[in-house]
């Protein structure tokens, strides 16, 4: 039983990382109705620029959290700008294409760049381990789970608070309506890129700062399984990318301790599969009505 | 106020308007009607800019609009609540609102206009926490005129309000369209209730087949004998 409630925080812990990386699959297609799937690698420019801040300027974790969150917020914004708008009224399957091709394009200008091979991320948190009755409990999970949480509320607020995040929620309900609000459509469309970006970001500093290496391709795997976590808790919506996560993190981790750690990364899409044929519209999600 | 010169509009290969031209003055009710098809929604539309025309123009105060966004030309004061009441079902009645006041930065007048909203559909202000998708269709309407109201805009455009109401729903919408034009706002109604349109309206043109076939004031047009057959039911 303490076996399994030691997993359960190892869980959470990872969970909360794959959660902020679906959060910014969820809010691009709730407004999008695209899979970016470019968002892997933005997490991946993430991880290095909060390395950077590290290493090269030596800041401290929140200065470098801030750092990576700003500098994939660009990215967000450039490649929205670059890659998709252009293909607004294009076929969907275009703009899908165009997300593959983007995420390639990362991928490998980040293996010319700055190298194939592994980086071992800087110490920005000292680990220190607490017995917490049964359990071990290390600083990086707290600090994990306490950055996610605490991005999550500031999600929330702006999404349900403020101006802009009401019109994210318009625009993802009925984007036609919403320009007849005078909601300016393509902005609302860059803001959501700038947030889930700057979410990857962190998520990928805080990989950094649980596994600590980092690598060009680091942005792949979790990516497809951050895009499974969207999908089982209902792809668009936020509560659904939050809870499918940190389902996925804790599925994995239990995986790997009591069946095979070669069954990894298989089980996110053994629940994929399972989720696609039982309930497509995921855990949160409504059966979607028959539009007139 | 509004002025369309020989508007034409395509859908991919379908020549839905073939040059509408008709003029909206302030003050007025003017109404559309049309069968379905005809081609009423697609002149709202290229109005709101949703959708672009291919040649003619589209003039308001004097000055071209149809280049501009729809966003822009919400800014300009006139206002399209779409077909079907497009209100945004999973947030609150009052949500749905401010959302109609999406450009307005004066928190004074928005207050003020939501009062008005409220006075006008007394039902939306009961429902105010409620998620709009949770009303039945006539208030959803009412949703959908006041927040168009929300926006303040000078002329209105309202695409089939009556559609799919119970007759005394109807006769309260349009009851509260004339209320709304009493109270300044000038009127672009498109509809395929006629009767109705047409004792409302002051001016009406009559569109077929993405053609306008006849225009004039609206008693006249009630009158004619082949809008009386094709119409209004004999």
């Amino acid at each position: 039983m303490a076996e399994v409630l030691q997993q359960l925080v190892n869980g959470i812990s990872l969970g909360s990382i794959y959660a902020l990386i679906a959060l910014g699959y969820t809010m691009v297609y709730g407004v999008l109705k695209l899979i970016n799937f470019a968002h892997g690698d933005v997490y991946m420019v993430g991880a290095f620029a909060g390395f950077f801040a590290a290493t090269a300027f030596g800041w401290g974790f929140l200065p470098a959290l801030c750092f990576a969150m700003l500098v994939a917020a660009l990215f967000g914004l450039v490649i929205e700008r670059v890659a998709y708008r252009p293909l607004r009224n294009a076929p969907r399957i275009a703009a899908l294409i165009t997300a593959i091709g983007v995420s390639l394009l990362l991928e490998n200008l980040g293996i010319l760049i700055l190298r194939p091979d592994p980086r071992a991320f800087p110490e920005l948190i000292r680990l220190e381990t607490y017995q917490v009755g049964p359990l071990i409990v290390n600083n990086r999970q707290l600090v994990i789970i306490a950055t996610s949480v605490v991005l999550m509320m500031l999600l929330q607020f702006i999404v349900t608070r403020t101006r802009m995040g009401k019109a994210m929620r318009a625009v993802a309900e009925d984007t036609e309506a919403s320009r007849l609000m005078g909601i300016n459509v393509d902005r609302v469309i860059a803001f959501t890129f700038v947030l889930g970006s700057a979410l990857a970001a962190a998520a990928g500093v805080l990989v950094g700062i649980y596994y600590t290496r980092i690598d060009p391709l680091m942005g792949f795997m979790p990516g497809l399984k951050a895009f499974v976590a969207a999908v089982l808790g209902g792809i668009g919506l936020i509560p659904g990318a939050m809870l499918g996560g940190l389902a996925i993190g804790v599925a994995e981790v239990l995986v790997v301790a009591f069946i095979s750690s070669s069954w990894k990364d298989a089980v996110a899409f053994a629940i994929l599969i399972m989720i696609l044929l039982l309930k497509p519209t995921g855990i949160l999600g409504k059966t979607a009505e028959e539009k007139a | 106020m509004l002025e369309l010169q020989d508007l034409h509009v395509y859908y991919g290969g379908i020549h839905a308007l073939k040059g509408i031209s008709l003029v909206v003055e302030p003050a007025e009710i003017v109404t559309l009607i049309g069968a379905n098809g005809a081609g009423k929604s697609t002149t709202l539309r290229a109005i709101s800019g949703l959708v672009r025309a291919r040649s003619g123009k589209i003039l308001w105060d004097g000055k071209p609009i149809h280049g501009l966004r729809a966003d822009d030309i919400v800014a300009r004061g006139i206002v399209h609540v779409p077909e079907g009441r497009r209100i945004f079902a999973t947030m609150t009645v009052r949500e749905n609102l401010d959302l109609g006041a999406y450009l307005r930065r004066d928190r004074r007048g928005i207050e003020a206009d939501r009062e008005m909203v409220y006075h006008l559909f007394p039902r939306l202000k009961e429902r105010e926490r409620q998620l709009a998708g949770t009303l039945s269709g006539g208030e959803q309407q009412m949703l959908a005129i006041g927040r168009g109201l929300m926006a303040k805009p000078r002329l209105l455009l309202l695409d089939e309000p009556s559609m799919g109401l119970a007759p005394l729903l109807v006769a309260e919408i349009f009851r509260v369209i004339q209320e709304i034009n009493k109270a300044g706002t000038t009127i672009l109604l498109v509809e395929q209730n006629a009767n109705q349109a047409l004792r409302i309206g002051h001016r009406a043109y009559v569109l077929q087949s993405g053609e306008l076939v006849m225009a004039g004031a609206a008693q006249e047009v009630a009158a004619n004998p082949e809008v009386r057959r094709a119409y209004l039911g004999g």
